[in-house]
């Protein structure tokens, strides 16, 4: 499990892995909202929280077409299915290698890109915590998606139609934990709805990608 | 391990290919798969290989004991020859690559990324893989696809070591390798073309 982890690491940082390509959509989208809104800065620390989750979760949505389908060309998944490892082991750390590659890294922008939307002081580390929290389930959705997009010609696009209204859930509580942290709210109830959102996918949706994995490699 | 298959039926995309089939592969013999396009080879390794579920019939001795070698290698382009083996080794519990890599000819190459690699090069590593596998049952559509004849002698080499160490083969090709291995022409267990009735229950 651990050698899977690696190489999907590893081909992550090599030429053409795309590591970096949602930190950088995220940036760019990021940046754009102020274009747009026009230079308002009431406005914007108002709708930061919401437009920073929503741009995480657009970058997270960028990299999932590669999650499965490229491990499905070249034959790799078909070798994995046969090997000694599960299929469930095999989704899981597929879904953490995404997360290590795209959500954390956009846990750790987002401070940065918080200043750029003009983010209330206070909102910071709830803005950090609540993408800390929310991003795996987006992951490990992600994977369920790829799972069930693997194999067909031009996934990727009904792979985000799939996907896009599965992270509705994790988006809402993300955003509003963040919301209320910003505006000095208790952040209890969304916090709470955000880490069992997270925690029953990670124990749940393996087992559903893993299942419908097995039928797409017929 | 002595792999035994009786009364399979099997099925490509709903249709029955093939029906009726048995046999038995002893350990440190080889069985070489033969039959026209479309006949069902390709469907039959994929199921012993546990991709698919057959229709009906019986497998036995196949759990966690095939290495299968599909038309694709499963190699990442970006990753040296080393660490596509490795993470092969690793991934089915075996530490030494050395000896698949000496017995593909492989070492010189060793350190070069697998995208850079000819076809024949990529074939080859994608053949080696089996030796890190470690399992007995070795199960191969068309391994010799895009292999020149010296590396076919070094592919049939390294099934004839395999099958002396008490391993056992069953290839599916139309070349002849010199190996002396039993044929089983599959072409008289063709299944006449029907519907599968119950493809809800199957599918789910």
């Amino acid at each position: 499990m651990i050698a899977l982890l690696l190489r999907d690491l590893k081909l992550a940082f090599r030429a053409g892995g795309g590591f970096g390509l949602g930190l950088a959509f995220f940036l760019i989208v990021t940046v754009m909202v102020p274009f747009s809104v026009g230079p308002q800065s009431a406005l914007l620390s108002t709708i930061a929280p919401g437009v920073l989750w929503l741009g995480a979760l657009l970058a997270c949505l960028l990299s999932l077409d590669r999650l499965l389908a490229l491990d499905w060309e070249d034959g790799s998944l078909d070798l994995l299915a046969t090997a000694p490892l599960p299929l469930e082991a095999v989704v899981t750390i597929k879904a953490l290698a995404h997360w290590i590659t795209t959500g954390l890294p956009l846990v750790l922008a987002a401070p940065v890109l918080g200043v750029l939307l003009n983010l209330p002081v206070a909102g910071f580390s709830w803005l950090v915590v609540s993408l800390l929290v929310g991003t795996p389930a987006l992951s490990v959705i992600g994977t369920f998606g790829a799972a069930l997009t693997v194999g067909l010609k031009r996934g990727g696009l009904l792979l985000s139609l799939l996907v896009l209204p599965l992270y509705v859930p994790t988006l809402i509580f993300g955003a509003e934990a963040a919301r209320r942290g910003a505006v000095g709210m208790d952040t209890g109830t969304p916090m709470l709805m955000l880490a069992g959102i997270t925690a029953a996918t990670v124990a749940l949706l393996p087992f559903a990608s893993a299942a419908v994995l097995r039928v797409n490699l017929r | 391990m002595t792999l035994t298959v009786t009364d399979l039926s099997i099925a490509r995309g709903g249709i029955p290919v093939l029906q009726g089939l048995g046999f038995d592969l002893r350990p440190g013999t080889a069985l070489v798969v033969r039959g026209p396009n479309g006949i069902g080879k390709t469907t039959l390794l994929r199921t012993l290989a546990g991709l698919q579920p057959p229709l009906s019939g019986h497998i036995t001795g196949a759990e966690d004991t095939i290495a299968y070698a599909g038309h694709s290698d499963g190699i990442k382009p970006t990753l040296t020859v080393t660490e596509n083996l490795t993470f092969w080794a690793s991934v089915f519990g075996t530490a030494e690559i050395r000896p698949a890599l000496e017995a593909f000819e492989l070492n010189d190459l060793a350190t070069r990324h697998a995208g850079n690699l000819s076809a024949g090069q990529k074939r080859r590593l994608g053949l080696s893989r089996l030796l890190v596998t470690g399992r007995p049952i070795w199960v191969l559509d068309e391994p010799t696809v895009s292999l020149d004849v010296s590396a076919v002698a070094m592919f049939a080499t390294a099934v004839r070591a395999h099958l002396s160490q008490g391993g056992c083969a069953l290839i599916a090709t139309h070349i002849d390798l010199g190996l002396d291995a039993a044929v089983l022409d599959v072409g008289p267990f063709r299944a006449k073309p029907r519907p599968v009735t119950d493809f809800d229950g199957d599918f789910l």
